[in-house]
Protein backbone atom coordinates (compact mmCIF):
# COMPACT_ATOMS: atom_id res chain seq x y z
CA UNK A 1 0.00 0.00 0.00
CA UNK A 2 1.69 3.31 -0.77
CA UNK A 3 -0.37 5.29 1.60
CA UNK A 4 1.17 4.52 4.82
CA UNK A 5 4.74 5.49 3.60
CA UNK A 6 7.37 5.30 6.28
CA UNK A 7 8.21 8.70 6.95
CA UNK A 8 4.42 9.19 7.43
CA UNK A 9 4.35 6.84 10.34
CA UNK A 10 7.46 8.23 11.51
CA UNK A 11 5.80 11.46 11.71
CA UNK A 12 2.38 9.80 13.28
CA UNK A 13 4.47 8.13 15.77
CA UNK A 14 7.04 11.22 16.93
CA UNK A 15 5.16 14.36 15.84
CA UNK A 16 7.18 17.19 15.40
CA UNK A 17 6.42 20.62 17.09
CA UNK A 18 3.37 18.56 19.23
CA UNK A 19 1.24 20.02 22.05
CA UNK A 20 -0.55 23.58 22.26
CA UNK A 21 1.94 26.43 22.75
CA UNK A 22 2.11 30.41 23.81
CA UNK A 23 2.21 32.68 22.25
CA UNK A 24 -0.19 33.27 19.32
CA UNK A 25 -2.53 35.32 17.20
CA UNK A 26 -4.87 32.80 16.49
CA UNK A 27 -6.31 29.53 17.36
CA UNK A 28 -8.59 27.96 15.30
CA UNK A 29 -10.62 24.17 15.63
CA UNK A 30 -11.34 22.20 12.74
CA UNK A 31 -13.35 18.82 12.79
CA UNK A 32 -13.81 15.88 10.03
CA UNK A 33 -17.32 15.00 10.50
CA UNK A 34 -17.29 11.57 8.56
CA UNK A 35 -14.67 10.50 10.77
CA UNK A 36 -14.46 12.71 14.20
CA UNK A 37 -11.05 13.77 13.25
CA UNK A 38 -10.38 17.11 15.21
CA UNK A 39 -7.50 19.29 15.68
CA UNK A 40 -7.14 22.13 17.01
CA UNK A 41 -4.13 24.54 15.74
CA UNK A 42 -2.70 27.99 16.80
CA UNK A 43 -0.11 30.70 14.71
CA UNK A 44 2.22 33.02 15.99
CA UNK A 45 3.81 35.47 13.62
CA UNK A 46 6.35 37.35 13.73
CA UNK A 47 6.43 40.87 11.92
CA UNK A 48 3.56 42.48 9.46
CA UNK A 49 2.83 42.12 6.17
CA UNK A 50 4.02 38.93 3.26
CA UNK A 51 7.40 39.31 4.86
CA UNK A 52 5.75 38.56 8.57
CA UNK A 53 7.11 35.28 9.65
CA UNK A 54 5.27 32.16 10.86
CA UNK A 55 7.45 31.42 13.81
CA UNK A 56 5.41 28.73 15.28
CA UNK A 57 2.34 25.86 14.52
CA UNK A 58 1.55 24.25 17.99
CA UNK A 59 -1.69 22.22 17.56
CA UNK A 60 -3.11 19.34 19.27
CA UNK A 61 -4.14 16.22 16.66
CA UNK A 62 -6.12 13.76 17.34
CA UNK A 63 -6.74 10.99 14.96
CA UNK A 64 -5.80 8.86 12.17
CA UNK A 65 -2.15 8.42 10.93
CA UNK A 66 -2.41 10.40 8.17
CA UNK A 67 -4.48 13.28 9.63
CA UNK A 68 -1.33 13.60 12.79
CA UNK A 69 1.20 12.85 10.15
CA UNK A 70 0.01 15.63 7.97
CA UNK A 71 -0.25 18.24 10.99
CA UNK A 72 3.20 16.90 11.80
CA UNK A 73 4.36 18.02 8.28
CA UNK A 74 2.95 21.11 8.03
CA UNK A 75 4.38 21.97 11.44
CA UNK A 76 7.49 21.23 10.19
CA UNK A 77 7.52 22.78 6.77
CA UNK A 78 5.84 25.77 7.53
CA UNK A 79 7.50 27.21 10.64
CA UNK A 80 9.95 29.36 9.63
CA UNK A 81 9.08 30.47 6.65
CA UNK A 82 7.04 33.92 5.33
CA UNK A 83 3.66 34.14 5.02
CA UNK A 84 3.92 34.35 1.49
CA UNK A 85 6.17 31.35 1.36
CA UNK A 86 3.56 29.40 3.65
CA UNK A 87 0.32 29.57 1.59
CA UNK A 88 2.69 28.55 -1.74
CA UNK A 89 3.28 25.54 0.54
CA UNK A 90 -0.55 25.12 1.27
CA UNK A 91 -0.89 25.82 -2.32
CA UNK A 92 1.41 22.94 -3.43
CA UNK A 93 -0.04 20.92 -0.72
CA UNK A 94 -3.66 20.31 -1.60
CA UNK A 95 -2.93 20.79 -5.42
CA UNK A 96 -0.83 17.23 -4.83
CA UNK A 97 -3.61 16.10 -2.87
CA UNK A 98 -6.51 16.71 -5.01
CA UNK A 99 -4.47 15.29 -8.14
CA UNK A 100 -6.03 11.62 -7.81
CA UNK A 101 -2.15 10.73 -7.69
CA UNK A 102 -1.23 12.65 -11.09
CA UNK A 103 0.73 15.55 -9.32
CA UNK A 104 3.44 13.72 -6.88
CA UNK A 105 4.45 16.91 -5.28
CA UNK A 106 8.19 18.64 -5.45
CA UNK A 107 10.26 18.12 -2.58
CA UNK A 108 11.96 21.34 -3.07
CA UNK A 109 8.69 23.00 -2.73
CA UNK A 110 6.84 20.88 0.25
CA UNK A 111 9.71 18.69 1.75
CA UNK A 112 8.40 15.74 3.79
CA UNK A 113 5.29 16.86 2.62
CA UNK A 114 5.80 14.83 -0.78
CA UNK A 115 5.05 11.53 1.53
CA UNK A 116 1.16 12.25 1.30
CA UNK A 117 1.31 11.79 -2.51
CA UNK A 118 -0.27 8.04 -2.16
CA UNK A 119 -3.15 9.69 -0.16
CA UNK A 120 -4.79 11.52 -2.88
CA UNK A 121 -5.10 8.24 -4.50
CA UNK A 122 -7.60 7.32 -2.03
CA UNK A 123 -10.36 10.23 -2.27
CA UNK A 124 -11.58 9.04 1.16
CA UNK A 125 -8.61 9.88 3.57
CA UNK A 126 -7.81 13.26 1.10
CA UNK A 127 -9.71 15.22 4.16
CA UNK A 128 -7.61 13.20 6.80
CA UNK A 129 -4.60 14.95 4.66
CA UNK A 130 -5.99 18.35 4.76
CA UNK A 131 -7.83 18.90 7.90
CA UNK A 132 -4.51 20.67 9.51
CA UNK A 133 -3.50 22.43 6.41
CA UNK A 134 -7.13 24.05 6.08
CA UNK A 135 -7.00 24.71 9.83
CA UNK A 136 -3.51 26.40 9.17
CA UNK A 137 -5.37 28.54 6.33
CA UNK A 138 -7.91 29.67 8.39
CA UNK A 139 -5.58 30.52 11.62
CA UNK A 140 -3.21 32.44 9.13
CA UNK A 141 -6.10 34.52 8.11
CA UNK A 142 -7.31 35.13 11.61
CA UNK A 143 -3.81 36.00 12.35
CA UNK A 144 -3.69 38.58 10.34
CA UNK A 145 -6.80 40.27 11.04
CA UNK A 146 -8.39 38.89 7.67
CA UNK A 147 -11.48 37.33 8.35
CA UNK A 148 -11.43 33.81 6.67
CA UNK B 1 -36.26 -26.37 18.10
CA UNK B 2 -34.10 -23.08 17.07
CA UNK B 3 -33.38 -21.78 13.77
CA UNK B 4 -29.81 -22.90 12.43
CA UNK B 5 -27.35 -20.88 10.81
CA UNK B 6 -27.22 -21.52 6.78
CA UNK B 7 -25.36 -24.05 5.84
CA UNK B 8 -22.26 -23.76 3.44
CA UNK B 9 -24.59 -24.88 0.28
CA UNK B 10 -27.21 -22.90 1.37
CA UNK B 11 -24.85 -19.66 1.63
CA UNK B 12 -23.37 -20.66 -1.95
CA UNK B 13 -26.98 -20.58 -3.02
CA UNK B 14 -27.72 -17.14 -1.36
CA UNK B 15 -24.72 -15.62 -2.60
CA UNK B 16 -25.48 -16.77 -5.92
CA UNK B 17 -28.23 -14.33 -5.85
CA UNK B 18 -26.12 -11.19 -5.36
CA UNK B 19 -23.97 -10.46 -8.32
CA UNK B 20 -22.26 -8.13 -6.70
CA UNK B 21 -20.45 -10.42 -4.55
CA UNK B 22 -18.41 -12.16 -7.12
CA UNK B 23 -16.67 -8.84 -8.14
CA UNK B 24 -12.95 -8.28 -7.03
CA UNK B 25 -11.04 -5.36 -5.44
CA UNK B 26 -7.76 -3.99 -5.04
CA UNK B 27 -5.99 -5.38 -7.31
CA UNK B 28 -7.65 -8.81 -7.83
CA UNK B 29 -8.72 -9.23 -4.29
CA UNK B 30 -12.26 -11.33 -3.53
CA UNK B 31 -14.54 -8.66 -2.05
CA UNK B 32 -15.32 -9.22 1.63
CA UNK B 33 -18.10 -7.34 2.26
CA UNK B 34 -18.72 -6.52 5.95
CA UNK B 35 -20.60 -3.35 5.71
CA UNK B 36 -24.23 -4.40 5.46
CA UNK B 37 -25.35 -2.79 8.16
CA UNK B 38 -24.70 0.94 6.51
CA UNK B 39 -26.26 -0.56 3.29
CA UNK B 40 -27.02 -4.06 1.82
CA UNK B 41 -26.49 -5.76 -1.22
CA UNK B 42 -29.60 -6.39 -3.75
CA UNK B 43 -30.64 -9.63 -5.49
CA UNK B 44 -31.12 -10.05 -8.41
CA UNK B 45 -34.59 -10.75 -7.92
CA UNK B 46 -34.92 -7.39 -6.36
CA UNK B 47 -33.12 -5.81 -9.10
CA UNK B 48 -35.37 -7.47 -12.07
CA UNK B 49 -38.49 -6.24 -10.26
CA UNK B 50 -37.59 -2.86 -9.40
CA UNK B 51 -36.44 -3.11 -13.74
CA UNK B 52 -39.55 -4.60 -14.45
CA UNK B 53 -41.82 -1.62 -13.21
CA UNK B 54 -39.63 0.74 -15.43
CA UNK B 55 -40.18 -1.77 -18.35
CA UNK B 56 -43.86 -2.24 -18.45
CA UNK B 57 -46.03 -0.27 -16.03
CA UNK B 58 -43.66 2.71 -15.30
CA UNK B 59 -46.25 5.75 -14.27
CA UNK B 60 -47.10 8.33 -11.83
CA UNK B 61 -49.28 6.47 -9.38
CA UNK B 62 -52.28 7.45 -7.87
CA UNK B 63 -52.73 9.94 -10.94
CA UNK B 64 -53.69 9.48 -14.33
CA UNK B 65 -57.08 7.62 -15.84
CA UNK B 66 -54.53 5.76 -18.55
CA UNK B 67 -53.52 1.77 -17.99
CA UNK B 68 -50.27 2.18 -17.12
CA UNK B 69 -51.32 4.22 -14.23
CA UNK B 70 -53.92 1.88 -13.10
CA UNK B 71 -50.92 -1.56 -13.52
CA UNK B 72 -48.77 1.13 -11.19
CA UNK B 73 -50.85 2.15 -9.00
CA UNK B 74 -51.90 -1.81 -8.64
CA UNK B 75 -47.82 -2.81 -8.30
CA UNK B 76 -47.25 0.10 -5.64
CA UNK B 77 -50.71 -0.89 -3.49
CA UNK B 78 -49.57 -4.35 -3.64
CA UNK B 79 -46.05 -4.20 -2.60
CA UNK B 80 -47.53 -1.78 0.39
CA UNK B 81 -49.68 -4.89 1.20
CA UNK B 82 -46.82 -7.77 1.14
CA UNK B 83 -44.70 -4.65 3.18
CA UNK B 84 -47.50 -4.30 6.00
CA UNK B 85 -47.64 -8.49 5.87
CA UNK B 86 -43.72 -8.53 6.80
CA UNK B 87 -44.09 -6.42 9.69
CA UNK B 88 -47.32 -7.45 11.21
CA UNK B 89 -49.24 -4.65 10.53
CA UNK B 90 -52.35 -3.36 8.07
CA UNK B 91 -51.33 -1.84 4.70
CA UNK B 92 -53.19 1.34 5.53
CA UNK B 93 -50.49 1.98 8.38
CA UNK B 94 -47.69 1.34 6.08
CA UNK B 95 -46.57 4.93 4.38
CA UNK B 96 -43.60 5.08 1.93
CA UNK B 97 -41.18 7.68 2.53
CA UNK B 98 -37.42 8.08 0.92
CA UNK B 99 -35.68 6.95 3.77
CA UNK B 100 -35.61 6.16 7.41
CA UNK B 101 -34.01 9.73 8.42
CA UNK B 102 -37.05 11.22 6.64
CA UNK B 103 -39.82 8.65 8.20
CA UNK B 104 -38.68 9.61 12.00
CA UNK B 105 -38.38 13.46 10.39
CA UNK B 106 -42.42 12.86 9.28
CA UNK B 107 -42.75 12.05 13.12
CA UNK B 108 -40.94 14.95 14.62
CA UNK B 109 -42.11 17.55 12.48
CA UNK B 110 -45.49 16.12 12.83
CA UNK B 111 -45.07 16.92 16.77
CA UNK B 112 -43.88 20.70 15.47
CA UNK B 113 -47.08 21.23 13.57
CA UNK B 114 -49.64 19.45 16.22
CA UNK B 115 -47.87 22.16 18.75
CA UNK B 116 -49.00 25.52 16.27
CA UNK B 117 -51.94 24.25 14.94
CA UNK B 118 -51.04 22.58 11.52
CA UNK B 119 -50.54 19.90 9.50
CA UNK B 120 -54.25 19.37 9.78
CA UNK B 121 -54.13 16.54 12.92
CA UNK B 122 -56.48 16.28 15.90
CA UNK B 123 -56.10 16.18 19.52
CA UNK B 124 -53.22 17.11 22.23
CA UNK B 125 -51.15 13.78 21.62
CA UNK B 126 -49.01 15.57 18.90
CA UNK B 127 -48.22 18.57 20.16
CA UNK B 128 -45.05 19.46 22.36
CA UNK B 129 -44.93 22.37 24.36
CA UNK B 130 -42.80 24.22 27.52
CA UNK B 131 -42.71 21.48 30.18
CA UNK B 132 -43.01 18.76 27.64
CA UNK B 133 -40.08 16.34 27.62
CA UNK B 134 -38.39 13.82 24.66
CA UNK B 135 -36.89 11.09 26.11
CA UNK B 136 -33.99 9.85 23.65
CA UNK B 137 -31.25 7.29 24.18
CA UNK B 138 -27.73 7.86 24.47
CA UNK B 139 -27.11 5.26 21.68
CA UNK B 140 -29.24 6.79 19.25
CA UNK B 141 -28.08 7.53 15.43
CA UNK B 142 -27.88 11.24 14.62
CA UNK B 143 -31.05 10.15 12.45
CA UNK B 144 -33.42 9.26 15.82
CA UNK B 145 -31.57 12.39 17.74
CA UNK B 146 -31.34 15.34 15.71
CA UNK B 147 -34.81 15.43 14.76
CA UNK B 148 -35.93 15.40 18.01
CA UNK B 149 -33.45 18.07 19.07
CA UNK B 150 -34.77 20.15 16.61
CA UNK B 151 -38.14 19.15 17.47
CA UNK B 152 -37.32 20.78 21.16
CA UNK B 153 -35.83 23.66 19.77
CA UNK B 154 -38.99 24.56 17.89
CA UNK B 155 -41.59 23.91 20.73
CA UNK B 156 -39.41 24.77 23.98
CA UNK B 157 -40.05 21.40 24.81
CA UNK B 158 -37.12 19.12 26.46
CA UNK B 159 -34.69 16.58 25.20
CA UNK B 160 -33.64 14.00 28.09
CA UNK B 161 -31.54 10.80 27.04
CA UNK B 162 -31.00 6.83 28.45
CA UNK B 163 -27.49 6.62 28.99
CA UNK B 164 -25.37 3.53 28.38
CA UNK B 165 -23.58 1.43 30.62
CA UNK B 166 -20.10 0.49 30.23
CA UNK B 167 -20.40 -2.46 28.32
CA UNK B 168 -22.76 -0.68 25.90
CA UNK B 169 -26.45 -1.45 26.92
CA UNK B 170 -29.27 1.19 28.25
CA UNK B 171 -28.79 2.16 32.06
CA UNK B 172 -32.16 1.51 33.44
CA UNK B 173 -31.57 2.51 36.61
CA UNK B 174 -32.59 6.02 36.77
CA UNK B 175 -35.86 5.25 34.07
CA UNK B 176 -38.15 6.35 36.57
CA UNK B 177 -36.67 10.08 36.87
CA UNK B 178 -36.35 10.11 33.21
CA UNK B 179 -39.41 9.27 31.64
CA UNK B 180 -42.18 10.54 33.74
CA UNK B 181 -45.84 12.14 33.13
CA UNK B 182 -43.70 14.94 31.48
CA UNK B 183 -42.72 12.57 28.82
CA UNK B 184 -44.48 12.70 25.49
CA UNK B 185 -42.88 10.72 23.26
CA UNK B 186 -40.20 7.90 23.91
CA UNK B 187 -37.62 7.27 20.99
CA UNK B 188 -35.17 4.74 21.01
CA UNK B 189 -33.52 1.95 18.40
CA UNK B 190 -34.39 -1.37 18.31
CA UNK B 191 -30.47 -2.53 17.71
CA UNK B 192 -28.02 -0.60 18.17
CA UNK B 193 -26.63 0.58 14.70
CA UNK B 194 -23.30 0.54 16.20
CA UNK B 195 -23.03 -2.33 18.99
CA UNK B 196 -25.64 -4.49 17.97
CA UNK B 197 -27.03 -3.91 21.12
CA UNK B 198 -30.81 -5.53 21.50
CA UNK B 199 -32.99 -3.56 23.74
CA UNK B 200 -35.34 -4.32 25.07
CA UNK B 201 -38.53 -2.88 23.50
CA UNK B 202 -41.34 -4.75 25.21
CA UNK B 203 -39.95 -3.65 28.78
CA UNK B 204 -39.60 0.01 27.35
CA UNK B 205 -42.67 0.16 25.34
CA UNK B 206 -44.67 -0.99 29.01
CA UNK B 207 -42.73 1.76 31.09
CA UNK B 208 -43.85 4.32 28.46
CA UNK B 209 -47.56 3.41 28.42
CA UNK B 210 -47.59 3.77 31.75
CA UNK B 211 -46.54 7.45 31.84
CA UNK B 212 -48.64 7.66 28.35
CA UNK B 213 -45.52 8.21 26.71
CA UNK B 214 -45.81 7.69 22.76
CA UNK B 215 -43.04 5.24 21.59
CA UNK B 216 -40.97 5.99 18.41
CA UNK B 217 -38.88 2.91 17.31
CA UNK B 218 -35.82 3.24 14.96
CA UNK B 219 -35.84 -0.32 13.68
CA UNK B 220 -32.94 0.37 10.60
CA UNK B 221 -31.16 -2.31 12.51
CA UNK B 222 -34.03 -5.01 13.25
CA UNK B 223 -36.64 -5.03 10.11
CA UNK B 224 -33.74 -6.71 7.74
CA UNK B 225 -32.05 -8.96 10.26
CA UNK B 226 -34.56 -10.64 12.91
CA UNK B 227 -38.36 -10.98 12.78
CA UNK B 228 -40.32 -8.02 13.66
CA UNK B 229 -44.00 -7.96 14.70
CA UNK B 230 -45.32 -4.72 15.33
CA UNK B 231 -48.26 -5.26 17.49
CA UNK B 232 -46.04 -8.02 19.02
CA UNK B 233 -43.91 -5.10 19.81
CA UNK B 234 -46.17 -3.22 21.31
CA UNK B 235 -44.72 0.35 19.88
CA UNK B 236 -46.64 3.57 18.68
CA UNK B 237 -45.12 4.33 15.35
CA UNK B 238 -41.56 2.42 13.63
CA UNK B 239 -39.32 3.33 11.10
CA UNK B 240 -36.93 1.57 9.05
CA UNK B 241 -35.09 2.06 5.19
CA UNK B 242 -35.38 -0.30 2.26
CA UNK B 243 -31.56 -0.48 1.48
CA UNK B 244 -30.75 -2.44 4.34
CA UNK B 245 -32.46 -4.99 3.55
CA UNK B 246 -31.95 -6.21 0.07
CA UNK B 247 -34.32 -2.95 -1.73
CA UNK B 248 -33.23 -0.29 -3.55
CA UNK B 249 -31.92 3.19 -2.36
CA UNK B 250 -34.42 5.77 -2.13
CA UNK B 251 -36.98 4.11 -0.30
CA UNK B 252 -38.10 3.81 3.62
CA UNK B 253 -41.09 3.04 5.69
CA UNK B 254 -43.08 4.38 8.82
CA UNK B 255 -45.17 2.01 10.34
CA UNK B 256 -47.94 3.91 12.69
CA UNK B 257 -51.00 2.49 14.40
CA UNK B 258 -53.90 3.13 12.41
CA UNK B 259 -55.72 5.36 14.97
CA UNK B 260 -52.64 7.25 15.92
CA UNK B 261 -51.72 8.32 12.11
CA UNK B 262 -55.23 9.10 11.46
CA UNK B 263 -54.96 11.99 13.97
CA UNK B 264 -50.68 12.83 13.45
CA UNK B 265 -50.25 15.78 11.51
CA UNK B 266 -48.59 15.90 8.05
CA UNK B 267 -44.96 16.60 7.62
CA UNK B 268 -44.29 17.07 3.60
CA UNK B 269 -47.24 18.79 1.97
CA UNK B 270 -48.02 19.04 -1.80
CA UNK B 271 -49.46 16.39 -4.70
CA UNK B 272 -51.04 13.42 -3.96
CA UNK B 273 -51.83 14.24 -0.18
CA UNK B 274 -54.72 16.50 -0.27
CA UNK B 275 -58.48 15.67 0.05
CA UNK B 276 -59.68 19.58 -1.34
CA UNK B 277 -57.42 22.58 -1.94
CA UNK B 278 -58.66 25.97 -2.27
CA UNK B 279 -56.25 29.42 -2.76
CA UNK B 280 -56.45 29.52 0.89
CA UNK B 281 -56.44 26.34 2.37
CA UNK B 282 -56.72 22.82 1.78
CA UNK B 283 -57.73 19.33 3.89
CA UNK B 284 -55.82 16.09 3.35
CA UNK B 285 -56.48 12.51 2.33
CA UNK B 286 -56.89 9.65 4.58
CA UNK B 287 -54.11 7.59 5.51
CA UNK B 288 -51.11 6.41 4.24
CA UNK B 289 -51.91 8.74 1.26
CA UNK B 290 -51.80 12.44 3.49
CA UNK B 291 -48.42 11.35 4.60
CA UNK B 292 -47.08 10.44 0.80
CA UNK B 293 -47.00 14.41 -0.99
CA UNK B 294 -44.99 14.20 -3.84
CA UNK B 295 -44.74 11.24 -6.83
CA UNK B 296 -44.32 8.63 -4.65
CA UNK B 297 -41.02 6.36 -4.49
CA UNK B 298 -43.35 3.34 -6.27
CA UNK B 299 -40.23 1.12 -8.85
CA UNK B 300 -38.05 1.28 -5.10
CA UNK B 301 -41.63 0.16 -3.34
CA UNK B 302 -42.40 -2.50 -5.48
CA UNK B 303 -38.94 -3.70 -5.56
CA UNK B 304 -38.66 -3.72 -1.43
CA UNK B 305 -41.72 -5.56 -1.20
CA UNK B 306 -39.87 -8.57 -3.11
CA UNK B 307 -36.59 -7.55 -0.82
CA UNK B 308 -39.22 -8.62 2.08
CA UNK B 309 -40.63 -12.06 0.13
CA UNK B 310 -37.03 -12.74 -0.21
CA UNK B 311 -35.98 -12.52 2.80
CA UNK B 312 -39.45 -14.44 4.13
CA UNK B 313 -38.00 -17.29 1.65
CA UNK B 314 -35.36 -17.21 3.96
CA UNK B 315 -36.53 -16.99 7.13
CA UNK B 316 -35.93 -14.30 9.22
CA UNK B 317 -35.61 -16.38 12.35
CA UNK B 318 -32.64 -18.40 10.32
CA UNK B 319 -30.87 -15.05 9.00
CA UNK B 320 -31.16 -14.21 12.80
CA UNK B 321 -29.29 -17.04 13.93
CA UNK B 322 -27.13 -17.14 11.06
CA UNK B 323 -25.75 -13.49 12.09
CA UNK B 324 -25.89 -14.56 15.51
CA UNK B 325 -23.15 -17.42 15.04
CA UNK B 326 -21.24 -14.78 13.18
CA UNK B 327 -21.16 -12.40 15.64
CA UNK B 328 -20.09 -15.30 18.65
CA UNK B 329 -16.99 -16.33 15.53
CA UNK B 330 -15.98 -12.53 15.27
CA UNK B 331 -16.63 -11.63 19.09
CA UNK B 332 -14.34 -14.91 19.82
CA UNK B 333 -11.70 -14.00 17.47
CA UNK B 334 -11.24 -10.34 18.73
CA UNK B 335 -11.68 -11.46 22.32
CA UNK B 336 -8.64 -13.38 21.44
CA UNK B 337 -6.65 -10.22 20.52
CA UNK B 338 -5.89 -8.37 23.94
CA UNK B 339 -4.69 -5.31 21.78
CA UNK B 340 -8.08 -4.93 20.30
CA UNK B 341 -10.85 -3.69 22.80
CA UNK B 342 -14.36 -4.94 21.58
CA UNK B 343 -17.45 -2.50 22.20
CA UNK B 344 -20.80 -3.09 23.40
CA UNK B 345 -22.76 -6.09 25.36
CA UNK B 346 -20.94 -9.55 26.61
CA UNK B 347 -23.27 -11.41 26.31
CA UNK B 348 -24.31 -12.42 22.95
CA UNK B 349 -27.90 -13.22 22.84
CA UNK B 350 -28.08 -9.15 23.75
CA UNK B 351 -26.46 -8.45 20.37
CA UNK B 352 -27.88 -8.43 16.64
CA UNK B 353 -25.36 -8.13 14.00
CA UNK B 354 -23.25 -5.89 14.08
CA UNK B 355 -19.10 -5.97 16.07
CA UNK B 356 -17.79 -2.66 16.78
CA UNK B 357 -14.11 -2.53 18.03
CA UNK B 358 -11.13 -0.45 18.83
CA UNK B 359 -7.79 -1.01 18.48
CA UNK B 360 -5.44 -0.10 21.16
CA UNK B 361 -3.43 3.00 19.77
CA UNK B 362 -4.41 2.80 16.06
CA UNK B 363 -7.09 5.16 14.81
CA UNK B 364 -10.49 3.18 13.09
CA UNK B 365 -9.79 4.82 9.67
CA UNK B 366 -6.11 3.14 10.08
CA UNK B 367 -7.53 -0.29 10.89
CA UNK B 368 -9.98 0.08 8.17
CA UNK B 369 -7.47 1.01 5.64
CA UNK B 370 -5.68 -1.96 6.06
CA UNK B 371 -8.53 -4.46 5.98
CA UNK B 372 -9.66 -2.52 2.73
CA UNK B 373 -5.92 -3.98 1.32
CA UNK B 374 -6.71 -7.39 1.82
CA UNK B 375 -10.83 -6.56 0.32
CA UNK B 376 -12.34 -6.52 3.30
CA UNK B 377 -14.94 -3.73 4.00
CA UNK B 378 -16.15 -2.52 6.87
CA UNK B 379 -17.30 0.84 8.05
CA UNK B 380 -14.90 3.10 10.31
CA UNK B 381 -15.48 6.68 12.17
CA UNK B 382 -18.33 7.03 14.53
CA UNK B 383 -21.49 5.59 12.17
CA UNK B 384 -23.66 8.12 12.90
CA UNK B 385 -23.51 7.87 16.54
CA UNK B 386 -20.71 10.52 17.73
CA UNK B 387 -22.66 10.82 21.12
CA UNK B 388 -22.15 6.92 21.62
CA UNK B 389 -18.86 7.58 20.73
CA UNK B 390 -18.42 9.96 23.09
CA UNK B 391 -19.87 7.60 25.99
CA UNK B 392 -17.82 5.11 25.20
CA UNK B 393 -14.67 7.02 24.98
CA UNK B 394 -13.35 6.43 21.90
CA UNK B 395 -12.90 8.37 19.16
CA UNK B 396 -13.94 6.14 16.23
CA UNK B 397 -14.17 2.62 15.86
CA UNK B 398 -14.58 -0.27 13.30
CA UNK B 399 -17.62 -1.77 12.35
CA UNK B 400 -18.19 -5.11 10.88
CA UNK B 401 -21.71 -5.92 10.10
CA UNK B 402 -23.70 -9.11 8.87
CA UNK B 403 -26.49 -9.93 6.22
CA UNK B 404 -27.97 -13.18 5.83
CA UNK B 405 -25.10 -14.09 2.92
CA UNK B 406 -21.82 -13.64 4.84
CA UNK B 407 -20.17 -16.55 5.52
CA UNK B 408 -17.51 -17.76 8.75
CA UNK B 409 -14.83 -17.46 6.23
CA UNK B 410 -15.35 -13.51 5.57
CA UNK B 411 -15.47 -13.15 9.28
CA UNK B 412 -11.93 -15.07 9.22
CA UNK B 413 -10.81 -12.50 6.32
CA UNK B 414 -11.14 -9.78 8.44
CA UNK B 415 -9.30 -11.25 11.50
CA UNK B 416 -6.32 -12.31 9.53
CA UNK B 417 -6.18 -8.73 7.86
CA UNK B 418 -6.66 -7.08 11.15
CA UNK B 419 -3.17 -9.41 12.22
CA UNK B 420 -1.27 -6.98 9.77
CA UNK B 421 -2.29 -3.74 11.66
CA UNK B 422 0.23 -4.00 14.96
CA UNK B 423 3.23 -4.86 12.83
CA UNK B 424 2.43 -1.90 10.57
CA UNK B 425 1.58 0.68 13.10
CA UNK B 426 4.35 -0.23 15.11
CA UNK B 427 2.54 -1.45 18.09
CA UNK B 428 3.93 -3.84 20.99
CA UNK B 429 1.85 -6.87 20.90
CA UNK B 430 2.70 -9.27 23.81
CA UNK B 431 3.41 -13.21 22.38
Amino acid sequence: MDLYQELILEHYKRPVRAGLREPYEAEVHHVNPTCGDEVTLRVHLAGGGDHAVVEDISYDAMGCSISVAAASILAEEVTGETVGEARETVEAIRRMLTSKGEDPGDEDEIGDGVALAGVAKYPARVKCALLSWMAFTDALHQAEGVSP
Amino acid sequence: MTAAPFTDEELARIRADFPILSRTVRGGRPLVYLDSGATSHKPRQVLDRERWFYETVNAAVHRGAHQLSEEGTDAYESARETIARFIGAQASEVVFTRNATEALNLVAYAFTNGTHGGGGGSGERFSLREGDEVLVTQMEHHANLIPWQEACRRTGATLRHVPITEDGRLDLSDLDSLLTERTKVFAFTHVSNVLGTLNPVRELVERARAVEALTVLDACQSVPHLPVDVADLGVDLLAFSGHKMFGPLGVGVLWGRGELLDEMPVFLTGGSMIETVTMESATYAPVPQKFEAGVPVAAQAVALATACDYLTDLGLDRVHAHEQALTERLVRGLVARPWVRVLGPSDLRERGGAVAFHVDGVHAHDVGQVLDDHGVAVRVGHHCAWPLHRALRVPASTRASFAAYTTPGEVDALLEGLDHVPAMFGMEVPA
